[in-house]
């Protein structure tokens, strides 16, 4: 064989495998996404959303508690981590593009952003549940608004580093002080990038179960009192689906689909958006 | 001048000191919430460490490499751990990182134009799926699947090669190190790959078209032109693949069989750092056993941190590339 056939051949064989990676990806993709459907559905019914996680042994049950806990954690969650990190994302780009102190926050927000979340659970049981009595849902949202806070702050600050200059300028211009400027110039022209970062950070910390476990922990029973220990959705998948009964297992996988759903649909939601903004 | 100009320019800069004491207040304030991230780090760091310290003090360094882990007596060493996580990482990392690099290859270099925002989007979404789905797809159709039909097969083809044969020993009961790895793989992949799919894309396109005039494939432009041009890029992007999977917690503790131990073949159950803490935490007695586990949290973060910090700074200067 000579060279220039040889080198045809090794081309031949790169693209062939660079095609079989994607195709392993996307037939990954699938299968998970597939098996989910498939035992997920059979689990979703009326009593799934309004009868609380059984006792072991009994039968059927469902997860309003876990459904109604997750919903109260990750809304709590929102509600703190969007204010911190749209105004920590504001100081970063708008106060501070050239300081040392902004460039350590930076750093540290990217390494936030793919830390361990179950150390983040170690970090809030010190904190909080050692010190200040107990398990409780308010535990729960501190740890994951933690995991929320860099993903808001980084989208936030991204997004306002591409207001062009002139933008800002003019508004000085005609006398505005620069509060006014971040918050009704700068900050509405990138309302759509940053509700996108509010997006992905709550998709990102709906399927979170590591910082709930030593957090939240769990609760059989209904409760909206977020100082109680709270069922949550990923914490009930994981010990129903650890476990020997059947009903147990089968209320873990449509759990499962429930947020799996909740998260590729947000994720799709914040997509499109973003598109559609940055396009008009 | 008239009577009226002094009033008028009290006026002007009453309003400009009321404007400059607005902007003191909301520069501060901002500052304020950027020092909490900042503060959120230290805090971990320092919590863990207060709270590791009895069983540091008690087993000094030796903690580290000690391999046991005895909860009724008390005695504790983190070598298993360890040993599980780095491990399943780096098994992850082997079928991770080929596969991503075809990813972005595929993405950058031969997929036509109008698949490639499709399949960078389903890329994207695999990143996005929680790790529990992958703990509960592996846990219950990966690993029977894998039990049944792979394990016997890889024992068949290696299990009589010396060295290589005792990493594949072992009755094949599908969870364990290796499946740990795999499963991991899969969810390390996506961030991998789009790292490297968007390094590849600050390679200047003369760079690449003056290579493809001379006549290269485009596997040689892939291998010799853009490959050293991004390799710090790359690095990191694996990097952080690494990162992610020294520190996952749920998509391993379904599958690693949470045994704490260290036995030559990957088909054996094992733990690994943060499987440890997200079994044992919960029913953790106050004393050196719940210290011992915060002392694990210190080891990982530290790992971890150093691995993201690298990762941050090598990504960094691979995009920063794009404007020279």
């Amino acid at each position: 064989m000579n060279l220039y056939s040889r080198r045809i051949w090794t081309n031949r064989m790169g693209i062939a495998l660079s095609m079989l990676a994607m195709a392993f990806g996307l037939a990954a993709l699938m299968w998970i996404l597939w098996t989910l459907f498939y035992n997920g559905f059979s689990a979703l019914s009326w009593e799934f959303f309004t009868q609380d996680t059984p006792a072991p042994g009994s039968e059927g049950g469902g997860l309003r508690n876990a459904i109604v806990g997750s919903l109260l954690i990750v809304g709590v969650t929102t509600l703190v981590s969007t204010p911190v990190g749209i105004l920590a994302g504001i100081y970063l780009a708008e106060f501070g593009t050239t300081s040392k102190f902004a460039a350590a926050t930076r750093f540290v927000t990217d390494i936030m952003l793919s830390a361990p979340s179950i150390v983040i659970g170690l970090f809030v049981y010190a904190l909080a549940v050692a010190t200040l009595g107990g398990f409780s849902g308010w535990a729960g949202s501190l740890a994951l608004s933690l995991i929320a806070i860099p993903v808001v702050v980084r989208t936030t600050e991204n997004m306002l580093r591409l207001v062009p200059t002139s933008l800002r300028e003019a508004a000085f211009a005609v006398g505005a002080p620069r509060w006014r400027v971040s918050l009704n110039v700068t900050l509405r022209a990138v309302k759509a990038g940053v509700v996108t970062g509010i997006l992905l950070a709550i998709a990102r910390v709906t399927g979170e179960t590591a910082p709930l476990l030593f957090t939240a922990l769990n609760n059989q029973f209904y409760s909206a009192d977020m100082s109680q220990p709270m069922g949550n959705l990923p914490v009930v998948i994981f010990q129903f689906a650890m476990s020997p009964y059947d009903n147990w297992v089968s209320l873990a996988w449509g759990g499962a689909l429930l947020i799996a759903l909740l998260v590729l649909g947000i994720n799709i939601v914040a997509r499109v958006l973003f598109r559609k903004k940055t396009q008009a | 001048m008239s009577e009226t100009a002094p009033a008028e320019d009290d006026i002007h800069a009453r309003q400009v000191r009321k404007f400059k004491v607005q902007d003191m207040l909301f520069h501060q304030i901002t500052l304020v919430f950027a020092f909490i991230v900042l503060a959120a780090l230290a805090g971990i760091l320092i919590s863990l460490a207060v709270e590791a310290m009895p069983v540091l003090k008690q087993f000094g360094a030796s903690f580290l490499w000690t391999n046991v882990w005895n909860v009724p007596e008390d005695q504790y060493g983190a070598l298993a751990a360890i040993y599980g996580t780095v491990v399943s990482s780096v098994i992850a990392l082997l079928i991770a990182v080929p596969v991503s690099f075809g990813i972005a290859l595929f993405l950058t270099e031969t997929c036509p134009v109008w698949l490639r925002r499709p399949l960078g989007t389903a890329v994207e979404l695999l990143a996005g799926v929680p790790s529990i789905i992958y703990g509960i797809w592996g846990l219950f159709v990966f690993a029977p699947l894998f039990s049944a039909h792979v394990q016997p097969a890889l024992q068949a083809l290696l299990g009589d090669v010396p060295v290589v044969g005792g990493w594949f020993e072992g009755p094949p009961i599908g969870i364990g190190i290796l499946t740990a790895g795999i499963v991991l793989s899969l969810m390390v992949i996506p961030f991998i790959a789009s790292v490297m799919r968007d390094v590849f894309e600050t390679v200047p396109p003369p760079l690449k078209e003056s290579a493809y005039g001379i006549g290269c494939t485009t596997w040689e432009v892939v291998t010799r032109i853009v490959l050293p041009y991004t390799r710090v890029g790359v690095i990191g992007g694996i990097m952080l693949g690494l990162g992610r999977a020294l520190g996952e917690t749920m998509a391993v503790t379904f599958v690693i069989g949470n045994a704490n131990r260290i036995v030559g073949s990957l088909f054996a159950p094992g733990t690994s750092i943060a499987s440890t803490l997200a079994n044992e935490f919960g029913e953790a007695d106050p004393g050196l056993h719940i210290s011992a586990l915060f002392a694990l949290g210190l080891v990982l973060f530290i790992i971890t941190f150093i691995v993201l910090a690298l990762s941050q700074w090598m990504i960094r200067r691979g995009v920063a590339k794009q404007g020279t």
